[in-house]
């Protein structure tokens, strides 16, 4: 890579060309746009930045990125992004998917990259149905769900991303609402910045197979009240009056309120994201009242690509083969005349 | 399951000469007679059982005290219980010691690891353990724990004495040959219950081993070197011994420095392809970056990444993986990357016989995708040669931005042969189509004239930022385009592309005669059968025999069809069903093809060839 200086860029230096083509209303744009909006922040190069996708909605988004980009097939965005990477590790790369792509067809990409840890960053948009397909359920459809392909209520239990992604090992994890660009774009920033494999789920609502599916932790009325937005060092804070919080009972998290039965802030937990152990993070993916979104977990960890690299200057060190020919002509050779 | 009473077919191996070795406790005696009778019984034209000399009752574990009892089987005559050991299995240090020198390199050598212990190292006289020292480099070496291994499987069988549990590792080790080389154990568990009729715990104690061993190397599914070298004039030179699947790994090496492109393999485990993995896996000096992944999607996915980032990438994979590799290889092929698949044939279909030899990918190479999805196809033909198609596999992708199939097979990958080696230096350039710098109006899809390859703009170059995928592209700017008028001209221009391929590749040559009675067509890992069998011929004087062995299968060398004409009659001869004769059918019309099929998971051998094509040609 270059040392020259990054310029300075503005969100319209990263959209390209291309007439955006998802339903009006979709919360895909407030992702897209976020994302716009956070490169210019990043302090990177855009010939360094990759994006590449699978199929289903999401993964058009590199099509409407002015960076490099790839809209490969069906679940594979993990492997291929891991191949980018390990080609050359100085670029920024990213993967967008989708919960049918990366939690039903591409299911073992998305648990083995989490696992290995390369310095990637996922954006998973979660909306609980196939939306390109028009309309069957996903691996995160909720059982009862009607859908195209579940005329009578889906009995498939479904993941949940974050739930999945800790048990594979992932050391970072966040989430946040469709419908929330300053904090997203703030989310992807710090994802970026975070080095290993970052996952980021965006509760995103599908206004045509799937509106709502949210709503009732994500509509501006009900926000504050039904989410907990958890950051790093502080304490569990949540509601409109600021005056509700979560304690460990036992081993449950408990929604208490603050100035009843003696309950202070004192009292509160206090977010760890950077616990090595997951257990609390496990606890605050699974709480369905608060919803919590922020960045659940952010721990640091060593790299795929740190060991790989590290590994390979010893052997290098260690080792009396420079070029093809040394190995090629070493041990056993005879002389034909 | 092992003692079926159905006839087996006739096997036509060719001279494999197995040697067993160890203290003259170890009853290397019954081991080899019994493998030279279930030989016999097994339909083998000849089977000579050589005593080995073996010295009686020395002391244990020493060089003097080794008894061996040497098995030659073969359908072709064997003259002299010959030195070329294709298989050596040594109970002890000392019997490694004193045969090691019969073994042809790169053949391959069974030890029971127990036995390398400090006291018995110092009786062979050996100063260092030859299993950790690197000695056997040469030498396809199988580590197993014959001696535990056995003591474990006697575990619940009552009523016998230690000393009779560890004298039946000699069953544990004749196992294992029977399942490397197809035997039934029928034949010796039948003498064990002839032979200690009076005694059932031996009967059950030595079927009990016989057959842990033939499920261990059933399970490790191990594979024995049959290569039979071609008796061809060798070149003044340097030379080593290889084994087709490293020197596959080594051409990747050599054509990854030539290029100047660091060298990507996304891999998954599978036989008979892996030792490719694992041969480059140990080059990081040379910053290969190899990737065990997830599964063969992932394999070849992450090279494709690796691809669109600059790196010369591959992937490795036999027959199954190369079905679940087909919608990625489309990709690979619409993306017009530089990428090679390499394909070492086993028996199929489905898992069908992993450790055998077969062409039977052919179609699947060619066709083996959804759509119009041409790619260059190429087959190594001798374990030496892996080491030039897969140089060549790669040079043809970079150059001309399109994926590769190169095709090995589990006989050429597993043998061994003297390769001459080349110097990088020696070899033909590698010249990317990598652009460095934004031209004015540039697009993702402008194609040099000559060859149709597109430019390669690589993540991190300023000013070419630009995205590719899997849905159709506009002709020119590779944005996506649904106009049918594009569709149509993009998917003949990627299979023109591939055509064009024919002006760089070599013509296709004849061998011991230009015209005449028979062309003998062969494609890939029989070409060492083929022409043995063809000269053969030739020396009994009939000299109108031709030989044409095809590298290139698509697109095919121009001078095919010229070639085909000359001759009156072509036999095409596949380890398959007739796959490239249907290609050939398919490409020259009006020419009779006569075909040769084998689709036993064994390679040819000489005497059937030369049987048929005598037939042919007296008709």
């Amino acid at each position: 890579m270059e040392t020259t200086a990054t310029p300075e860029y503005t969100f319209k230096d990263f959209a390209s060309d291309q007439e955006v083509r998802w339903c009006p209303g979709c919360d895909d744009y407030v992702i897209l746009r976020s994302m716009q909006k956070a490169l210019p922040e990043m302090g990177l190069k855009k010939e360094d930045v990759v994006f590449i996708s699978g199929i289903g909605c999401s993964s058009r988004f590199p099509y409407y990125m002015n960076t490099y980009g790839m809209h490969s097939i069906h679940g594979r965005a993990p492997a291929i992004a891991s191949g980018v990477k390990l080609a050359n590790p100085d670029l920024s790369v990213w993967i967008i998917t989708g919960d049918g792509d990366s939690m039903a067809i591409g299911g073992n990409h998305f648990i083995h990259v989490l696992r290995r840890n390369l310095d990637l960053n996922i954006v998973l948009f979660n909306n609980e149905i196939y939306g390109l397909t028009k309309g069957q359920f996903s691996p995160t459809s909720l059982v009862g769900q009607k859908t195209k392909s579940s005329p009578y209520g889906n009995t498939q239990p479904p993941f949940l991303p974050g739930e999945l992604a800790i048990g594979a090992q992932a050391r970072f994890f966040a989430r946040i609402g469709g419908n929330t660009p300053k904090e997203m774009t703030d989310m992807f920033i710090k994802s970026e910045k975070f080095k290993g494999t970052s996952l980021i789920e965006v509760l995103q609502n599908c206004p045509i197979f799937n509106d709502g599916c949210f709503s009732k932790y994500t509509d501006k009325a009900v926000r504050e009240d039904k989410q907990l937005f958890v950051e790093h060092g502080k304490p569990m804070i949540f509601g409109k009056e600021r005056n509700k919080g979560l304690v460990l009972n036992g081993l449950k998290l408990e929604v208490v309120t603050l100035g009843e039965n003696g309950i202070t802030e004192a009292d509160l937990l206090v977010h760890d994201a950077e616990a090595q152990d997951p257990t609390l993070h496990q606890m605050l993916v699974r709480s369905e009242y608060p919803l919590v979104t922020g960045i659940i977990r952010s721990f640091p960890d060593v790299t795929f690509e740190e060991r790989v690299t590290e590994l390979t200057a010893a052997v290098k060190a260690g080792s009396s083969f420079a070029k093809t020919d040394d190995l090629f002509f070493s041990g056993e050779t005879y002389e034909v005349k | 399951m092992i003692a079926t009473k159905t006839k087996q077919p006739k096997e036509t191996l060719e001279a494999v000469v197995v040697r067993f070795v160890g203290d003259s406790g170890d009853g290397m005696q019954l081991t080899g007679t019994q493998f030279s009778d279930t030989s016999a019984m097994f339909g083998n034209d000849i089977a000579t059982f050589p005593n080995y000399p073996a010295e009686i009752r020395a002391p244990q574990g020493s060089l003097y005290g080794v008894s061996g009892f040497q098995v030659h089987i073969g359908s072709v005559e064997i003259s002299a219980p010959g030195e070329n050991v294709d298989l050596l299995v040594a109970m002890n240090p000392a019997g490694l010691k004193t045969n090691l020198h019969a073994v042809n390199p790169g053949h391959s050598v069974i030890v029971d690891s127990d036995a390398f212990s400090k006291k018995n190292l110092e009786k062979a006289q050996y100063e260092s353990n030859p299993l950790e020292d690197g000695s056997l480099e040469n030498y396809h070496v199988i580590e197993v724990a014959m001696t535990s291994l056995t003591k474990e499987a006697l575990k619940e069988v009552e009523g016998l004495d230690n000393k009779s549990i560890t004298r039946s590792k000699n069953m544990f080790a004749l196992g294992m040959v029977y399942w490397m080389y197809n035997r039934s154990t029928e034949h010796t568990i039948g003498f064990f219950n002839k032979k200690f009729k009076n005694k059932p715990e031996l009967i059950e104690a030595n079927t009990k081993v016989l057959n842990a061993g033939f499920y261990f190397a059933e399970t490790l599914e191990l594979i024995p070197n049959s290569y039979t070298v071609a008796p061809a004039k060798m070149a003044a030179g340097t030379y080593r011994i290889v084994m087709g699947n490293t020197a596959t790994a080594w051409g990747f090496l050599a054509a990854a420095e030539k290029s100047g492109l660091e060298l990507f393999l996304g891999s998954y485990p599978i036989t008979p392809a892996s030792d490719i993995l694992h041969e480059l896996v140990k080059h990081k000096h040379f910053g290969v970056k190899a990737l065990q992944a997830e599964d063969e999607i992932a394999g070849i996915t992450s090279a494709i990444g690796a691809a669109f980032a600059g790196d010369l990438a591959i992937t490795t994979t036999s027959g199954p993986g190369l079905a679940l590799k087909g919608e990625a290889l489309g990709l690979a092929m619409i993306l017009e990357l530089p990428l090679v698949v390499v394909d070492v044939q086993r028996g199929g279909p489905s898992t069908g016989l992993p450790t055998k030899t077969e062409q039977s990918d052919l179609l699947q190479a060619l066709y083996g995708r959804n759509g119009e999805s041409p790619v260059i196809i190429i087959a190594a033909s001798t374990p030496a040669n892996c080491f030039n198609y897969a140089y060549e596999a790669a040079k043809l992708s970079i150059e001309h931005m399109t994926p590769v199939i190169l095709l090995t097979d589990g006989y050429i990958a597993n043998g061994s042969a003297p390769w001459k080696i080349q110097s990088v230096s020696e070899m033909p350039e590698i010249k990317t189509k990598l652009i460095k710098e934004a031209k004015e109006t540039w697009n993702p899809y402008d194609r040099d004239e000559e060859t149709l390859a597109r430019d390669w703009a690589i993540p991190g170059t300023f000013g070419l930022e630009h995205r590719v995928g899997g849905l159709e592209k506009n002709k020119v700017t590779g944005q996506v385009s649904y106009n049918p008028e594009n569709h149509e001209h993009m998917t003949s221009v990627r299979a023109e592309k591939v055509k064009r391929v024919e002006n760089y590749i070599p013509k296709l040559k004849t061998e011991f005669a230009d015209e005449g009675d028979l062309l003998v067509i062969g494609w890939g890992g029989t070409y060492g059968t083929l022409y043995s069998s063809v000269k053969e011929l030739g020396q009994e004087g009939y000299s109108s025999v031709g030989l044409a062995h095809f590298n290139y299968i698509n697109p095919l060398p121009k001078n095919t069809e010229e070639v085909l004409k000359r001759f009156k009659r072509i036999i095409v001869c596949e380890l398959n069903t007739g796959q490239f004769a249907s290609v050939l059918r398919m490409n020259f019309h009006g020419i009779e093809f006569l075909q040769y099929n084998k689709v036993q998971g064994l390679p040819f051998g000489n005497s059937e060839l030369i049987e048929e094509f005598k037939k042919i040609i007296s008709k």
